[in-house]
């Protein structure tokens, strides 16, 4: 065990993975000669060769396209998105060809594809570089997506993305790049992919949180009147109805933390199959607290109010337990002020 | 060598252009005469190119300055690149458009945007400030290369409309790697819109270099595809900026049709203040370029011409530190964040839900007070 940093973690995954397998090739732009532009492929030039860890033409179709190319002939290509903005330009390499391949194929053809790409705001980067941007993703069937929520889901969850023989995609929350936690490297520390971690255990209410909102959701619970049990989902797609559905089977409540605009969020998706298969299990509405329908704002303070943060989050679940009412949105009740 | 002998001209059959940039202002700063690229410029002229370098050199250095005191995000840098951007734009009329990416504060001052009011999109007070219709400096385009688009059909537009008047989409060599140039300069061609694709090529995308981005002999090579003249300057000599996109600019004026510039010019800075370029470039290489300063040969050009005294020096610095004392002005007093500007432009007409959300926002704060 050490203590790592995410971005440390994402370079070990990526080290063992290389050490494990001679197929595991690591390309994008600036993840070479720079180490990655938020350092998660440090050293791994040096280690591995050029030959395994390539920079790019700033050509996100180029890329996205030839790792689709080269997944099929069996290498195992890691591509490095910088923001997941930018896989606008090549949602069609992922969405419509790479998750498509085997389907079309009958199986004959193996997108073995990993794609990592950073998520999300909290680092004053704008309303360009700031999304989380899961929704584009998680409809599309032949994909599988996964979050991470700290250093030791980021090296469990990657590992695992770069032994399955789909095509994976796995977010890093940019907030959390910098996050240390004791982290237990080697093949015992690989999360499978469809799987929960049910990080906290409670009575009153089951929180569901993804990528950084599970440590939103944790700092939440710590100081609050109730206890909760706080699910991080991990995987969004496929993600684990069983690990949900048995939690809200006991505690009679379901609340999901997003840190996307509240239309089409992620945690639609939760809320609608809680409702739909728990239906005789709820004691409150299923809740879920989200971000306004909003780009994400670029100056600090607007961007933090954005951002639905641990106080927050109690209180809304505290309105929730005392009214047994679905709590209303700050944007509909607060101002910004402490 | 003669003019004549070694011609700088795009061949007219193949289009293959010349891979010797034309060059106006040699390396000591003497002045030679280029066939196809004659120079229609004043004394006034060259005072002002040499004014809008410098101020854009401190304006530069001053968000540079802003950055580091913590009020800029993130910036990025000019340096060196100076003449390649006022050169281009200076060969503008008032009614032609800009398209700029994110590092095009040279260019911007030719065109008379405040560059106080350009950092509010780096400092995050609330959004950028200038008014792109009011000065024809579209948006600074963060997204790599998007802006080549925007500025195809926005020439395509203006034709459509019978208006006289040509688009100039700067972006850099990394950028010629996406998809987005590419089917600009293709549409551009097929419908002869007068836009100038103008490359400052800078030799590096953040960390990755030119020989990583292209195979192709030059970028303006990459023009040939699509039908149309791609033009070398060299990017580090105001003249030869400038006398190319006259030539490019005319052509588009006279419906002839879009072209590509190429500009070789070198980033002397970071990519932007948040990325250390000695990890992938050599100390041996800034200093090759450091000693080709675009405002250093331009100064003794002037200098031979008679063109640079005291007076105009002091004249510049003057308005240079005016430029400074506002910008630091417009970033520190800036009022940061309101919060009910959070529903403001995301919508034309905002959603009835927008409204009621801004009146509660609203009285919980007048509450508050």
């Amino acid at each position: 065990m050490a203590k790592l940093r995410m971005r440390q973690a994402i370079v070990a995954a990526l080290a063992d993975e290389m050490e494990r397998d001679g197929s595991v090739i690591v390309f994008g732009e600036d993840v070479a000669a720079a180490g990655g532009p938020f350092k998660t492929s440090e050293g791994l030039l040096e280690r591995f060769g050029r030959a395994r860890v390539r920079d790019t033409p700033i050509s996100e179709t180029g890329f996205l396209g030839a790792g689709l190319g080269a997944a099929v002939t069996g290498l195992r290509p890691v591509v490095e998105i910088m923001f997941i903005e930018f896989l606008g330009v090549a949602l069609d390499m992922l969405s419509t060809e790479a998750a498509k391949f085997r389907y079309l194929s009958g199986g004959k053809l193996s997108v073995p594809l990993v794609v990592r790409a950073s998520a999300g705001s909290g680092l004053g980067f704008g309303a360009q570089h700031s999304q989380t941007l899961e929704t584009w993703l998680y409809a599309t069937p032949g994909l599988k997506l996964a979050v991470a929520s700290g250093p030791r889901t980021a090296y469990g969850l990657l590992r695992a993305a770069v032994q399955d023989d789909n095509p994976v995609v796995v977010l890093e929350p940019r907030p959390l790049y910098g996050e240390r936690e004791e982290v237990e490297t080697g093949d015992a520390a690989v999360i499978p992919l469809g799987q929960a971690n049910l990080c906290a255990t409670g009575d009153d209410v089951t929180i569901v949180g993804l990528g950084q909102t599970v440590g939103t959701a944790l700092r939440a619970a710590e100081s609050a009147g109730w206890t909760a049990d706080v699910i991080d989902l991990q995987t969004l797609l496929p993600w684990d109805r069983d690990t949900v559905f048995a939690s809200v089977a006991r505690t009679g409540r379901l609340v999901v933390v997003e840190e996307s605009p509240r239309t089409g969020g992620w945690g639609t998706e939760i809320a609608a199959a809680v409702a739909g298969e728990c239906f005789g299990d709820l004691t409150a509405p299923v809740t879920r607290i989200t971000a306004p329908d909003v780009p994400v704002p670029f100056p600090p303070e607007l961007e933090a109010r954005y951002l639905p943060g641990p106080d927050y989050v109690r209180a809304q679940i505290d309105t929730l337990l005392d009214s047994g009412r679905l709590p209303v949105p700050w944007w509909e009740t607060e101002g910004l002020g402490a | 060598m003669s003019p004549a002998a070694a011609p700088l001209e795009p061949d007219p059959m193949t289009l293959l252009p010349p891979e010797r940039p034309v060059q106006l202002l040699d390396d000591e700063g003497a002045l030679h005469e280029v066939d196809g690229f004659p120079l229609d410029l004043k004394d006034s002229d060259f005072r002002d190119l040499y004014r809008y370098m410098v101020l854009a050199r401190r304006v530069d250095s001053e968000a540079i300055n802003l950055q580091r005191q913590g009020q800029l995000g993130v910036y990025a840098s000019l340096l060196g690149q100076e003449a390649a951007q006022v050169g281009g734009a200076y060969a503008l009329a008032e009614q032609d458009w800009v398209f700029p990416s994110y590092r095009e504060m040279g260019a911007a001052l030719v065109r008379g945007v405040d560059p106080g009011s350009v950092l509010h999109l780096f400092r995050g007070t609330w959004l950028s400030n200038h008014d792109p219709i009011a000065t024809r400096f579209g948006l600074l385009s963060i997204p790599i290369g998007t802006q080549a688009l925007h500025a195809t059909g926005y020439a395509m537009a203006a034709k459509f409309d019978g208006k006289d008047l040509v688009v100039m989409s700067y972006f850099g060599d990394g950028a010629t790697s996406e998809g987005d140039p590419h089917e600009a300069m293709n549409f551009a061609a097929v419908y002869d819109a007068p836009v100038v694709f103008f490359v400052q090529n800078n030799q590096y995308a953040i960390s990755v270099p030119l020989s990583k981005q292209t195979k192709a002999p030059t970028i303006a090579h990459k023009a040939v595809g699509y039908g149309m003249p791609g033009f070398r300057a060299d990017g580090n000599d105001v003249l030869a900026t400038y006398a190319v996109s006259r030539r490019a600019i005319d052509r588009a004026r006279a419906g002839q049709g879009p072209s590509l510039i190429e500009a070789v010019t070198y980033r002397m800075e970071a990519h932007t203040t948040a990325d250390d370029p000695t990890r992938y470039r050599t100390a041996s290489e800034l200093a090759e370029w450091k000693v080709r300063d675009p405002i250093a040969r331009f100064e003794t050009f002037l200098e031979r011409e008679g063109l640079l005294d005291d007076a105009f020096r002091a004249e510049i610095d003057e308005e240079a530190r005016g430029y400074a004392t506002r910008m630091r002005a417009e970033v520190y007093d800036a009022p940061h964040g309101d919060p009910l500007e959070l529903f403001e432009h995301v919508y034309v007409e905002p959603p009835e839900r927008f409204d009621e959300q801004r009146a509660l926002l609203r009285a919980e704060l007048e509450r508050r007070e």
